[in-house]
């Protein structure tokens, strides 16, 4: 009887792991095959482990491409990106939660129109603007639309729908003892929101460090390139992949966002759960 | 003026300061460019003078003259629908394992989550690497007597690698919202239907699935507007090709739009895509609220 269950209970385990494969090698593959030379990347059998480890791919993706200044632009931009939405979705959140004004309800579904448009369908037209506004080969496309479209209308909602969870009695202490909107918002509904915040900060983080339709249309000087943008670009002179380059480039990627995911592990899932949200 | 900045109007003007940036935001950044997009639609984009002249519906009646847009549209409907399926199926499969109390459990859910760390063109340039005709899926095959397709280069396997590809990417978020759901069924219902005798697979469909059934519709129509909005995974992998055997919707607006310079079917097109997710959304969102309505 005993011995029955360990048996279930090993090809329980067996099963779980088989099905983790796809989801965990090709990471692992990623960062290991970064430190193998070209030649046995392409071994027969295939290895997992590099034989001898060289780090020669690191260097070379730095030498190949500005990758550091790459770097600072995808993390820099994510950055200013974050800090404006937690801004603007925070005051619009709690404005369409908390204060009455004529046009509310109106308003509200204006920008929840922002939740229906994807990006790929006002690209076309924002391209035009921008080239207009003399923003082409420039940050500022990557940084307006993503602070003000898409991933803020999200957040927005998200804050919106915490406030309205949120018992009023404490604000109203607030309010009684004098203090204005804007105080009783910094002071009481910026720090009971920490939670929503912090969901959306990651959310939002995510949505521009993945950005890769809008670099690749508004960019084209390598200097000025965000990180996926730059990872597609790591090839030979017959365009033909330097796949050692760019899996050490794409290792170097995952640092951020895994350093975040692991310090923060439950508001990251909920964060990323939170874009279901989104249609 | 302090006559007329009563307290009610003093409250009203913060209310509209608030919200301006959100506001004028999506005024600027969303609604002045789908409106632009319709009127592009109309209109022929000169590539050299850079002028719009007005044509009409031809843009509209190209997209029944188009003869790619029917290959494109199939395309789009086999990725959509294969992600669809399979990360509803896969994402429940692994809910429904990680649900349970064993030790490890909190490992095995993060180890299905992780993909969602890597960014998207790393790991989509990741599978390209595995799916080459020389790469490590077909030397795995090999140790085992099998030769592999040239995964990406033969037009059904190479839309099943996308799909594949995009769908243990992203199922670990479905996985978390089927895991919500799993635990939100009342202990209660699975007690009775054991003292009435009931076997788990009589449990599962008989209780757990219609208990879950708003989740999974849900799901599925978010999983789909996903789907629907799938570039860069083509782009990196693909490229659309071999032929156009996996151009979906949203790729075949970047290329008419930014390769072929055409500027008014590149709109019409983004408009096409914009009615798909519309329509898909405003379903999500009216069954969403049929289902918390009866909820209470």
């Amino acid at each position: 009887m005993k011995s029955d269950r360990l048996v279930r209970r090993a090809v329980w385990y067996i099963a779980l792991v088989v099905l983790c494969l796809p989801f965990v090698v090709p990471t692992v593959w990623m960062v290991t095959s970064s430190f193998k030379p070209l030649r046995e990347i392409f071994a027969t059998p295939p290895t997992l482990f590099a034989k001898n480890p060289v780090v020669g791919a690191y260097s070379e993706a730095f030498d190949f491409q500005p990758f550091g200044r790459q770097y600072f632009n995808s993390v820099y931009i994510a950055v200013v990106v974050t800090v404006i939405v937690l801004l603007v979705s925070s005051l619009a959140g709690y404005a369409f939660a908390r204060i009455r004004f004529p046009g509310r309800n109106v308003l509200f579904v204006v920008v929840l129109t922002g939740l229906l448009v994807p990006s790929e369908t006002t690209i076309v037209p924002l391209f035009q603007m921008f080239k207009r506004a003399g923003m082409i080969n420039t940050h500022w496309p990557l940084i307006l639309v993503t602070s003000f479209a898409g991933p803020c209308v999200l957040a927005t909602f998200i804050m919106r729908q915490f406030f309205i969870a949120l018992p009023l009695e404490l604000e109203e202490a607030a309010r009684l003892d004098g203090l204005g909107r804007v105080a009783t918002w910094w002071r009481i509904g910026v720090p009971l929101s920490k939670p929503a915040a912090s969901a959306v900060a990651i959310l939002t983080f995510m949505s521009s460090w993945n950005l890769y339709l809008e670099p690749t249309v508004y960019i084209t000087t390598p200097e000025l390139f965000t990180l996926p943008q730059a990872l597609t670009r790591f090839t030979d002179a017959y365009g033909g992949n330097m796949w050692n380059v760019q899996l050490a480039g794409a290792s170097l990627t995952v640092v951020p966002v895994l350093l975040v995911f692991v310090l923060a592990q439950r508001q990251f899932v909920e964060g990323i759960a939170h874009s279901g949200l989104k249609g | 003026m302090t006559g007329y900045w009563t307290g009610r109007r003093r409250d009203s003007l913060a209310g509209y300061l608030f919200v301006a940036p959100q506001v004028l935001g999506v005024l600027l950044f969303v609604l002045l460019p789908v409106g632009l997009a319709v009127f592009y639609s109309f209109n022929t984009w000169n590539v050299f003078t850079g002028e719009m002249t007005f044509n009409g519906g031809s843009n509209y009646a190209d997209l029944v003259n188009d003869p790619q847009l029917p290959k494109v549209l199939l395309a789009t409907l086999f990725f959509s629908g294969g992600v669809v399926v399979l990360n509803l199926t896969v994402g429940l499969l692994l809910a429904v394992l990680l649900n349970r109390r064993f030790p490890g459990v909190t490992a095995f859910r993060a180890i299905f989550f992780s993909p969602v760390v890597v960014s998207v063109v790393a790991w989509t340039l990741v599978w390209g690497f595995l799916l080459q005709d020389n790469g490590g899926i077909n030397g795995v095959l090999s140790v085992v007597g099998i030769d592999g397709p040239n995964w990406l280069q033969q037009g059904p396997t190479a839309m099943v690698s996308v799909i594949f590809a995009q769908v243990v990417r992203s199922v670990g978020v479905n996985v978390v919202l089927f895991l919500a759901a799993l635990q939100g069924v009342p202990r209660e219902l699975y007690e009775a239907a054991r003292v009435d005798g009931a076997g788990s697979r009589k449990v599962f469909f008989g209780i757990t699935l219609p208990m879950i059934s708003p989740t999974l519709l849900l799901t599925g129509i978010i999983t789909v507007v996903g789907a629907l909005q799938a570039f860069a995974q083509i782009a990196v992998l693909t490229q659309g090709g071999p032929g156009v055997s996996t151009t979906v919707l949203v790729y075949y607006v970047f290329q008419q739009a930014f390769e072929f310079n055409n500027i008014g079917y590149g709109s019409t097109l983004a408009l096409m895509l914009l009615s798909f997710v519309l329509v898909l959304t405003i379903l999500q969102w009216q069954l969403r609220r049929k289902w918390v309505f009866h909820e209470e």
